[in-house]
């Protein structure tokens, strides 16, 4: 068996006296689509967090590619710049073009020419829909275009595996339906995804398999079509119920 | 009686209780002990006075506050990182010099600059007397400094920086590409202000003996009180108060109208 893109092994957080995360082990596969699902405070976005340590978590092991991320000898920053992140809140750089939002790492932290950089970058921009907007500022941009560019942004590091960190909760719902294009034809191109969100139509469609969350422990897991129509734990019956 | 004509007879009380106070001030002023003291005509139309005044003093003004205000920046900058530093030794000297130099008058470190410095040690900071005051000036103008630096840098939402390291920036590739940038535009407005005081305190270098092209307006103006076109009468003062509002008022203007675009923009 090959090694798993992440592996989390008994991971625990606390954050002072609160212990978010309780015990966590699961595994993304290479390819694999996973949606973290769970009602808000249950410890998925901390989880997701976790795993390219914008958290630091107080034990346990996190595994990206077999890279021991907890290990003071790891390069982090190289091990971060293979995983792509979405925000909820997009977080782009206000004080640079949109251009400049998907070149500015490839340079800097790739090592890229300007002029590969652009390349790269136009053609995640046409991958995502915005073409022609490169030198717009992204206070000019609707709320589901900035997340496009966000998403376009860590394409531009050829990233092994993309993290979505409720990529659409920000957002009208008259803009959901964009980015949850571009994320659909992202993992049918095979791409490593692990997605925390309240898309239920998105997890039933695109995952591979879902995790439902709550108190910090993962509650129940497996196929999504299984998991949504046919919820084994008390608990997952009961936040489905509300949410569907 | 109604509540709207009451409104009205004391905001008419309140007038006329002003125009009074303008009439007695008008009446009571001696104006032309005003025009002879403040507006001497020596030194209003005569370029003996203005020439010393633009050409060396606000020269020497602008010269000074530009090289206070540059050094004072950096140092603020290294101060403000400091402050922000995980490293608590940082943190605790950067606190300490920030509440000291803020604690204290400038006029004082202008003097132990320029004065007990150099008799302690024997020595002269580069640039002499006029060197020492505008270190003064860095020294203090950097302690006010730090402190709007660090609020921008702070102010800069963390998701920014979690962007930029999730991308694989270091920490300090983070700082200085996305951090910086955005904490400058921050503070640009309190920076402006920043930079008209340090205007103003230029003034108190006028208390070290300055040579006569180094001097600057206020001292150039104090010079013109006791020999020049205008001397006896405080008119070179009111010529130096007017070149000061002329660079001033322009700045403090420039600073109103960044905060409203900055408002507008959020």
């Amino acid at each position: 068996m090959s090694t798993p893109a992440i592996q989390v092994k008994d991971l625990h957080k606390s954050f002072g006296d609160n212990e978010v995360l309780k015990g966590i082990d699961f595994h993304v596969d290479n390819g694999e689509v996973v949606c973290v699902i769970g009602p808000s405070g249950s410890g998925k976005s901390t989880l997701l967090r976790c795993i390219n340590r914008l958290e630091e978590a107080n034990s346990g092991q996190v595994l990206v590619e077999g890279v021991d991320i907890f290990d003071p000898e790891t390069d982090l920053d190289a091990v971060r710049s293979r995983i792509g992140m979405v925000f909820q809140q997009f977080n782009l750089f206000p004080h640079m073009s949109v251009l400049r939002n998907l070149t500015v790492a490839q340079e800097k932290v790739r090592g890229r020419s300007k002029k590969e950089s652009v390349e790269i970058a136009r053609a995640n921009l046409d991958k995502v829909g915005l073409s022609g907007r490169e030198n717009v500022y992204p206070g000019h941009l609707s709320g589901g275009q900035q997340q496009r560019v966000a998403i376009a942004r860590a394409l531009s590091m050829d990233p092994d595996m993309m993290l979505f960190d409720e990529p659409t909760s920000a957002l009208d719902p008259e803009l959901v339906g964009d980015v949850l294009d571009v994320m659909k034809t992202l993992a049918s191109e095979g791409m490593t995804m692990m997605v925390v969100t309240h898309e239920m139509g998105f997890a039933r469609e695109v995952g591979d398999k879902l995790v439902f969350m709550d108190g910090g422990v993962i509650v129940e897991e497996g196929d999504p079509r299984e998991v949504l129509g046919n919820p084994q734990h008390q608990r997952t019956q009961a936040f489905l119920s509300k949410v569907l | 009686m109604k509540r709207s004509t009451r409104r009205r007879l004391v905001q008419g009380v309140l007038y006329a209780v002003l125009a009074a106070l303008l009439l007695a001030l008008v009446l009571a002023a001696d104006w032309a002990d005003i025009k002879t003291q403040f507006f001497a005509s020596a030194g209003w139309t005569s370029w003996d006075s203005w020439g010393p005044l633009i050409t060396v003093g606000a020269k020497n003004t602008i010269i000074y506050t530009v090289i206070a205000f540059a050094f004072g920046l950096l140092l603020a900058l290294v101060l403000a990182l400091m402050k922000l530093s995980p490293l608590g030794p940082y943190r605790w000297l950067a606190t300490i010099y920030v509440e000291f130099f803020r604690g204290l008058p400038a006029l004082l470190v202008i003097i132990f600059m320029a004065f007990g410095i150099p008799i302690a040690f024997q020595w002269t900071p580069p640039g002499g007397t006029v060197g020492a005051g505008l270190l003064a000036l860095v020294m203090v103008g950097a302690a006010y400094m730090a402190e709007t630096l660090r609020a921008g840098i702070q102010a800069v939402p963390k998701g920014q920086t979690e962007a930029a390291r999730s991308l694989g920036m270091s920490s300090g590739r983070t700082t200085v590409t996305v951090v910086l940038p955005q904490a400058f535009r921050i503070v640009i407005p309190p920076l402006t202000n920043e930079f008209v005081l340090l205007i103003k305190d230029t003034a108190l270098l006028s208390v070290i003996g300055m040579q006569v092209g180094e001097r600057e307006v206020t001292t150039v103006a104090r010079d013109f009180f006791s020999s020049g076109p205008t001397a006896g009468t405080a008119t070179s003062l009111v010529q130096a108060a007017a070149l000061y509002l002329v660079i001033t008022i322009p700045l403090t203007q420039l600073v109103a109208w960044l905060e409203r675009r900055q408002r507008r923009t959020r």
